[in-house]
């Protein structure tokens, strides 16, 4: 059972996404107000929404 | 993945996750107000409140405010100024019966620094905020608690990493976010723990290690002492003790002189542990948003006030100063700190399925164990 590159990409590629989101937002509003602030929302938003989401949802 | 190699990164993650669930949920818990200490201190009436004079008063000078802090606080003597960009007009003020005190025995007040008139912050010396922020340092355990804090932040980073690692064998079959509504409890439950707990992986890391720098500052200002201070400092070994310090007047306007282009953060009062027995110091922050954070000492001589060192600023003390704003969510305005909260309770809910895991599956392998155990 050994993974093949595209098995570890299929099933990481979103988190990598969310991760480096989460990253540049934590940063951004270290650089400044304003703009740098409204990035910021939006990188650590992106994740508290999408497991928001996923409690909330049901069939 | 073997799953030999499976099963050996699902007991790493089980057992540092374990040993770190009651302190980082006790961590989680205690936090959550303190993203708001500012809001809640003003709601409960417990923010000092600078009365509304024209703009252009004039302010007293340092020495003016000295004297005013030991007229407020007879038998002290100052520890610390500290500034404040959103409270111009003020200075923050800590005095202790000896300048070498420890922080927790220390009195925070705010001085007007137009009128010299004292104004008290309860809630920086005791009360319910003071009782969260003490657990969430230190659990009144001192050093010690901090240290414990620290090891069990480290737990929390490895059960991080090995959980990412478990990530892939746990989703090869299933697509990005899926929740399983209609099979069970537990695969719901272990859907969003994995669905979680990925998507608040970075932020979780970033707070749990700020965390550990920040519980580990005791240590790394005491290296600071050793490293930098002793040796700057080294000339006045044997000096005899100051009986009187030269005048605070024209402290900043000193540091300022060699440190241009810089915003004064606060200053340590000779004796104290950010200073050395002879010295004032003036720690002066840069003035881009960055380099707020970092901070450079001027070392005064407190007799003579002739500048002794710009000291040089270490990595680690660099580190602690970023970790900060990182750890604290302070620094991106209301929205932000309703998502830190947010990804707080996201946390307490990873840490809670969790544990809820394991116990479901604790009591599913006992049987099997028990029947193993009796064809033995």
């Amino acid at each position: 059972m050994t993974p093949r590159q595209s098995n570890f990409w299929k099933v990481f590629a979103t988190p990598v996404v969310i991760a480096l989101l989460s990253a540049a937002g934590l940063f951004a509003a270290l650089l400044g107000d304003g703009v740098w602030d409204a990035l910021s929302w939006l990188g650590l938003g992106v994740p508290a929404i999408l497991a928001l989401r996923g409690l909330l949802q049901r069939r | 993945m073997k799953s030999k190699t499976i099963r050996r990164w699902s007991f790493v993650h089980t057992w540092t996750s374990l040993i770190c669930t009651v302190f980082l949920l006790m961590l989680a818990l205690t936090g959550l107000p303190l993203i708001f200490h500012h809001e809640i201190d003003h709601l409960l009436g417990d923010a000092a409140e600078l009365k509304a004079m024209p703009a252009d008063t004039p302010k007293l000078n340092l020495q003016q405010l000295v004297q005013a802090a030991e007229k407020h606080r007879p038998g002290e003597v100052m520890q610390y100024f500290g500034f404040d960009e959103d409270e111009p007009d003020a200075a923050i003020t800590i005095m202790a019966a000896t300048a070498g005190t420890e922080p927790n025995s220390s009195h925070t007040f705010m001085l007007d620094a137009r009128t010299g008139e004292a104004l008290e912050m309860p809630s920086a010396n005791g009360g319910f905020m003071m009782v969260m922020l003490r657990l969430h340092v230190d659990m009144f355990a001192g050093l010690p608690g901090k240290l414990l804090l620290a090891f069990m932040g480290l737990m929390f980073v490895v059960a991080i990493i090995s959980g990412s690692v478990l990530y892939l064998p746990f989703m090869r079959r299933l697509k990005f976010a899926t929740v399983r509504q209609d099979k069970s409890t537990r695969l719901r439950w272990l859907d969003l723990h994995n669905l979680i707990g990925v998507v608040t992986l970075t932020w979780a890391l970033v707070v749990g290690v700020t965390g550990v720098i920040s519980a580990c500052a005791d240590l790394l200002i005491a290296a600071w002492r050793n490293d930098s201070l002793s040796a700057m400092v080294a000339p006045y070994r044997d000096a005899p003790a100051l009986t009187q310090l030269a005048p605070a007047t024209r402290l900043l306007d000193i540091a300022k002189e060699v440190a241009p282009g810089m915003q004064p953060d606060f200053i340590a009062f000779p004796g104290t542990r950010f200073s050395s027995e002879h010295h004032y110091a003036v720690f002066m922050k840069g003035s881009t948003h960055l380099t707020s954070h970092l901070l450079t000492p001027v070392l005064i001589d407190a007799s003579t006030l002739q500048v002794t060192a710009v000291a040089e600023r270490p990595w680690y003390m660099d580190a602690m100063g970023m970790s900060q704003p990182l750890h604290f969510g302070d620094y991106g305005g209301m929205p932000m700190k309703i998502l830190w909260a947010t990804l707080d309770v996201l946390t307490i809910i990873v840490l809670g399925s969790g544990v809820y895991l394991w116990m479901v599956r604790r009591k599913a392998a006992k049987p099997v164990l028990e029947k193993a155990e009796s064809v033995a």
